[in-house]
């Protein structure tokens, strides 16, 4: 069925079609001139690979892809429950909501198993100098006030109530 | 080493981490000296890019000396002082064969609808960034750039992004002389892409933001006519009126997902994480340009998707021309401007910072304070 152009199956034969091509317009381009046809050698992917990378850690690959890139990232493996749900995210395709919806859900438990990480070795993390509150307080010492304020009176609140609910209970 | 670290939203802290290594034949191992912080890294930094993992190191505009390769690079040494590109590309694959360096099929496995960038999320391949004193650099002989003798490293690392970014935009707006081109966004990329549009030969160049220190920058040195979008009731009425109530002949979008100016598209795209980022700055491109017109897009948007007017887009007959950019295949033409004055990248810079100072880096680039354009870390002492 594969005609001489392509390895690729195809059900219509180009050539047995009345008028193929009589209206092509090599100049009805829109990709002039980010592409460059005239490089192209014919659809698919068999170009000449460089050497693969082989990985040693855990890499998700898209099941869009049918073989692994030649190289790949390493930053940060999967792992822990974020991991688990990476994992599971990447049984879906870039075409599937779940797909990036999960990826986010688990990026959200990933910041808190960060925290985790961090208590584990012995590290309480600097959660406002890494909101860069130095700058902030160099900067826009008006907003850093205001942000300290609404924090302060929202715990107020938070505490007030939990006390409230401690002595119902009681 | 010394590296800046994802800790969450809003949360980067400088920290000690273990130093990458080369993992392939034509890896090359540099030594950072200049890395940018970009609007891009902003959508990382607020926790909008599905897949980005704590402890990941981000940076995808660098420049540095190399300091070792791998056994199958050939054109790089130790010692050469290389600009990278901010699109990690093979070379060979069908994409980059026809000049499409920012589509490799080659650089990302967590997609395809994305090519490999250094420091972006896995989603942009896992790779870790330029944000650090060493960072790996895989297709060494591809992307990377020795930097010419007279250039300035501050115009060398503004050449692994932002130029060729703002080049790119003008450029896929297909701008003809005289064309009247407005530009959404006066960040660094949005900036750029006002300068290029005169080289294309634009007749009249409007910008539009609502930060007023950008709007002067951008009036001086685009130079451009620039607009508070706050101060107009209504952009597509607003443009109309600028050009003879037709539309502009090109609009381009160098805001992305992050934009002001919609409290619904706020709620829907940021808040609520319902559509992928606000599209605002995209809706009013679209309605703003004239039938038959081209909207060109730069602006980074997420992988889900935006509520924007494309029946406006089928009925007003619009081109829409959008990619990340393809560093690679500009960068002859963009040393030229740059060496011949035409383009002075260096001049967007307001802030050179440590490595030390990143989390306050990220602040102030974030919520716009201090006047700040494009900062810029400096590893290794920037040396
Ligand atoms: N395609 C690429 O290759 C590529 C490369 C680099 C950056 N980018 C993208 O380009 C965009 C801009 O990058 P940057 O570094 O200039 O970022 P930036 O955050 O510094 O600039 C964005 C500007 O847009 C303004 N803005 C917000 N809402 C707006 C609206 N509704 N209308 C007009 N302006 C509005 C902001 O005030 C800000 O000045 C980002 O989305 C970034 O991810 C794309
Ligand atoms: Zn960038
Ligand atoms: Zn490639």
């Amino acid at each position: 069925m594969a005609t001489s152009t392509t390895r690729l199956p195809r059900a219509v034969d180009p050539n047995t079609v009345n008028g193929w091509g009589v209206d092509a317009d090599p100049r009805n381009d829109p990709t002039y001139p980010f592409r460059d046809r005239s490089r192209e050698d014919g659809p698919g992917m068999a170009w000449q690979r460089p050497p693969l990378q082989e990985p040693r850690v855990e890499v998700l690959r898209s099941i869009e892809h049918s073989r692994l890139p030649a190289v790949v990232g390493t930053s940060t493996p999967p792992k822990g429950l974020s991991g688990m749900i990476r994992r599971a995210a990447f049984r879906y395709s870039e075409s599937d909501w779940r797909h990036w919806l999960m990826l986010l859900g688990a990026d959200r438990i990933n910041v808190v198993e960060g925290i985790f990480e961090d208590l584990a070795r012995g590290r309480i993390p600097n959660i406002p100098a890494e909101m860069g509150a130095r700058a902030e307080w160099r900067h826009n010492k008006l907003g850093l006030v205001r942000k300290v304020a609404i924090v302060a009176a929202v715990s107020a609140v938070a505490v007030a109530l939990l006390r409230r609910r401690g002595r119902d209970d009681w | 080493m010394l590296a800046a670290e994802y800790r969450g939203p809003y949360r980067m802290r400088a920290g000690r981490k273990r130093m990458p290594r080369i993992e392939h034949p034509r890896d090359a191992l540099v030594r950072v000296t200049r890395s940018c912080i970009c609007g891009s890294d902003l959508h990382l930094y607020r926790g909008m890019v599905p897949d980005t993992r704590v402890g990941m190191v981000f940076g995808h505009e660098f420049c540095g000396i190399v300091e070792e390769v791998g056994p199958e690079v050939e054109k790089l040494k130790p010692g050469d002082h290389v600009l990278v590109p901010f699109n990690i590309a093979c070379g060979q694959c069908h994409f980059c064969k026809q000049g499409l360096f920012g589509n490799c099929h080659e650089a990302n496995a967590e997609a395809t609808a994305v090519g490999g960038i250094f420091g972006y999320s896995h989603t942009a391949g896992g790779y870790d960034g330029g944000q650090a004193e060493y960072a790996r650099v895989p297709y060494a002989d591809v992307g990377p750039t020795v930097i010419p003798d007279w250039m300035d490293l501050d115009d060398a690392v503004m050449l692994t992004d932002v130029v060729p970014t703002g080049y790119q935009a003008a450029e896929m707006g297909g701008i003809q002389k005289g064309d009247t081109v407005v530009v959404f966004g006066a960040g660094p990329v949005g900036i750029m892409a006002a300068r290029c549009a005169w080289l294309f030969g634009a007749g009249r160049v409007i910008v539009i933001d609502h930060l007023h220190y950008r709007l002067d920058f951008a009036r001086r040195y685009c130079p451009a006519e620039v607009y508070d979008f706050r101060e107009i009731e209504d952009m597509a009425v607003f443009v109309k009126k600028q050009t003879d109530s037709l539309g502009a002949d090109v609009c381009i979008d160098a805001v992305g997902g992050d934009a002001a100016g919609s409290a619904l598209h706020t709620l829907f795209g940021k808040a609520m994480k319902l559509e992928a980022g606000s599209a605002i700055a995209l809706h009013w491109a679209i309605n703003s340009v004239k039938k038959g017109g081209i909207v060109s897009i730069v602006g980074v948007y997420g992988p889900t998707g935006n509520m924007i007017p494309i029946g406006n887009v089928l009925n007003k007959g619009i081109t829409i021309r959008a990619n990340q950019a393809s560093v690679k295949r500009l960068l002859p033409r963009l040393i030229e401007h740059v060496q011949a004055g035409r383009i002075d990248p260096k001049a967007l810079i307001t802030h050179r910072m440590s490595l030390e100072d990143v989390s306050d880096g990220y602040h102030i680039f974030s919520a716009k304070l201090d006047g700040c354009i494009k900062p810029v870390l400096y590893p290794n002492g920037g040396q």
